[in-house]
């Protein structure tokens, strides 16, 4: 959840990657970037590690007073909770470096299988509700910036606060109440209807992306009910972000639209409509590259909240279903691959911003 | 700087922040401003009158699940509480966390803020570094991170608000050191400054007069929308299962989530009612950080006509602002 206010320029440099005093091209700009993903994910494991385990270890947390006290110690020996923290630490850096996350508590699978299976119907909200935000939001926001401090700016803004001012669950139980129950339009919850599910998770070979995985297989009848299922919930989480664009491309294009070009071309006699479609827009959308990839962080805080209201099974389903397991390697698990994603995610924004825009390669 | 010139003749009333703000507002800006403070006023007042207000206790029961009548005007819920006292109750709940979450984190935010931009040096990058690693990070997943490590979960009302207080603190601190240290960084090269130390003033005395009250004085409008967005994480904790015991605390979040499932029975009173509370505490919140956002940079403030103590009778006192687009 990004503050609501209009990021002024200065800020806008501090989010830029770090620079590098001395100058030089792009391909050591990008080096340089990339080395910088390192220090971040080192800090976030290490945090997390030391936090989760800051109160004592996963397995009693999980399983005590279900299991009697010597059982308990022997589990505890076996997976090495019993060693100081700082070579638990250790061993934890050896293993996620070979790719190897440890079993979850409660079910006792691969954490990596878990999360590969449950990752994709997270991926696949994301995709879509950044579909439905950039869909909605970047015209609307033109839409104000043309008609600046009139009455559909007003309503706008005002729409972009209240989308800010509502939790998403809350967003969701309402449209849930709406549309599910009251009109009976579109199902409740989860990602497929439980026939439609089956088959889907039984073709030959899956995506775990169910639109992709129902045109793939030609079944039309699953395909129109992957759709049903997930337009609530990428609606639910488009909103979240969408109010972020709005607002940005809002600003960026009532900054562009001050310029002395876009002057000149309404001088020479330009439409409006062309100023704002073609002039002004392409600009301001440079801006709104950098703020997708911070907007990744939201996305995917938001999705946990949006996938437990909607019962969709992807990892932030999964991660309030372990909670209340008390399954803190799974936990520890989904956060570390979250964490990885918004440096990566970050780290490719950057690049994109660099490529388009010379100035920021330092 | 001829607004502080002109704001030493003022009465240590008018410069108070918000007051300061609604001499500055007209128009659409002042409707937004007022609007704000009226929903803050009305959620202040409803914690600190709570007990008088609430029919009922948070944690007293009834039978479960009765629509909303004379007995409870906004019903009860599946737990059988009454949804009314429960609203009313969660206020107290949310200005606690807020106290907590917002004193803690502009404590430590100022200090290390200070201390990183003044000293600067390997401390410096290092804090840089993990500062902007913990901004980039969902908020919500490090609220839980922390929550975990602080309270395993578990929910009295003490160590609940205490663990989402300390939680929320966490994701606020990197915002804070941000910009303190950037105001910190600038406020060092300045002559005052310099004049200081040659004059042989310790390093925590600079720090103490001479920088921390230029570099904090944006610290009001981050307040706000700290606060807005700690209600926010709140709500969202006590959603996914952090909350705070129904019996120790009302807590809005616990209570939209306990009423989801009464959706699909097209039991709305449950959900709509805290979450309600939620949106109109945030939303006021959010319209006073907005307008003293606006309010504080002249391009983006509505104009009376020439002349500062004259009425704000120019009701096309938007156009001026137009006419002075961002650059």
């Amino acid at each position: 959840m990004t503050a609501m206010i209009d990021a002024p320029p200065a800020e806008e440099d501090g989010l830029l990657p770090k620079k590098s005093a001395s100058g030089g091209g792009l391909g050591k700009y990008i080096v340089i970037r990339f080395f910088l993903i390192f220090p971040t994910i080192f800090i976030l494991v290490t945090m997390v590690f030391f936090l989760m385990r800051i109160t004592g270890d996963p397995i009693t947390a999980a399983l005590g007073g279900r299991l009697p006290p010597d059982q308990l110690a022997v589990r505890i020996h076996e997976a090495g909770y019993d060693q100081p923290l700082i070579l638990q630490y250790l061993h934890y850096l050896g293993q996620i470096a070979t790719g190897d996350f440890g079993r979850t508590i409660s079910d006792n699978v691969k954490v990596t299988d878990m999360l590969t299976t449950y990752g994709t119907a997270t991926l696949e909200l994301a995709v879509n509700a950044l579909f439905v935000a950039l869909l909605i939001d970047i015209p609307l926001g033109m839409i104000a910036a043309h008609r600046r401090d009139k009455g559909p700016d007003a309503v706008l803004r005002i729409f972009a606060i209240l989308g800010y001012a509502t939790p998403v669950f809350f967003v969701g139980l309402l449209l849930k109440l709406v549309f599910s129950v009251g009109l009976d339009w579109l199902p409740v919850a989860g990602r497929a209807d439980i026939v439609n599910e089956i088959e889907l998770n039984s073709l030959s070979s899956t995506t775990g992306i169910y639109w992709l995985d129902a045109i793939r297989s030609g079944n039309t009848a699953a395909l129109g009910d992957v759709i049903a299922h997930a337009v609530l919930p990428a609606v639910t989480l488009g909103l979240l972000v969408g109010g972020v664009f709005l607002r940005l491309v809002r600003t960026n294009v009532i900054g562009t639209l001050g310029k002395d070009y876009v002057e000149a071309g309404r001088s020479r006699g330009v439409s409006e409509y062309r100023l704002v479609t073609k002039h002004a827009y392409k600009p301001a959308l440079i801006p709104i590259i950098t703020v997708m990839g911070l907007q990744i962080a939201t996305l995917l805080g938001g999705a946990v909240l949006t996938e437990s209201t909607f019962g969709w099974k992807g990892l932030g389903f999964q991660l309030a279903h372990y909670v209340t397991a008390r399954d803190f390697v799974a936990v520890q698990g989904i956060v570390m691959l979250l964490a990885v994603i918004v440096a990566l995610s970050n780290f490719i924004v950057d690049i994109i911003a660099a490529l388009i825009d010379p100035r920021v390669r330092y | 700087m001829a607004e502080t010139f002109t704001a030493r003749r003022d009465p240590l009333l008018h410069r108070l922040p918000v007051i300061s703000h609604f001499r500055k507002s007209m128009g659409l800006q002042r409707g937004m401003l007022v609007t704000g403070i009226v929903l803050t006023a009305a959620f202040l007042l409803t914690a600190a009158l709570a007990p008088l207000l609430s029919p009922y206790g948070f944690a007293e029961r009834f039978d479960t699940q009765q629509p909303p009548s004379s007995a409870h005007w906004w019903g009860t819920t599946s737990g059988g509480y009454d949804v009314l006292s429960r609203v009313i109750w969660g206020t107290q709940t949310a200005v606690m966390v807020i106290v907590v979450a917002v004193v803690l984190s502009i404590f430590l935010g100022v200090a290390v803020g200070l201390i990183s931009g003044y000293f600067g040096g390997r401390l410096d990058q290092i804090l840089v570094v993990v500062a902007d690693a913990v901004y980039a990070f969902p908020t919500l997943l490090l609220a839980i991170v922390m929550s975990i490590a602080i309270s395993h979960g578990q929910s009295s009302l003490l160590g609940g608000i205490l663990s989402a207080g300390i939680s929320i603190t966490v994701v606020f601190i990197p915002q804070y050191f941000r910009v303190i240290r950037a105001e910190t960084i600038r406020l060092k090269a300045e002559p005052f400054v310099e004049s200081a130390q040659v004059l042989g003033a310790s390093a925590f005395r600079i720090m103490r007069r001479h920088i921390f009250k230029n570099a904090t004085r944006t610290l009001p409008l981050i307040f706000t929308l700290n606060a807005s967005e700690a209600i926010l994480t709140l709500a969202g904790l006590g959603f996914l299962g952090f909350g705070i015991e129904p019996t120790s605390a009302a807590e809005w979040g616990y209570d939209l989530n306990k009423a989801l499932s009464d959706t699909t029975a097209g039991i709305w009173w449950t959900g709509v009612f805290p979450g309600m509370a939620i949106v109109l505490t945030v939303l006021g919140m959010t319209l006073v950080g907005e307008s003293m956002n606006d309010l504080n940079d002249p391009r983006l403030r509505g104009r009376r006509r020439a002349g500062r103590t004259s009425q704000p009778a120019n009701p096309a006192g938007d156009e001026s602002a137009r006419d002075k687009v961002t650059p």
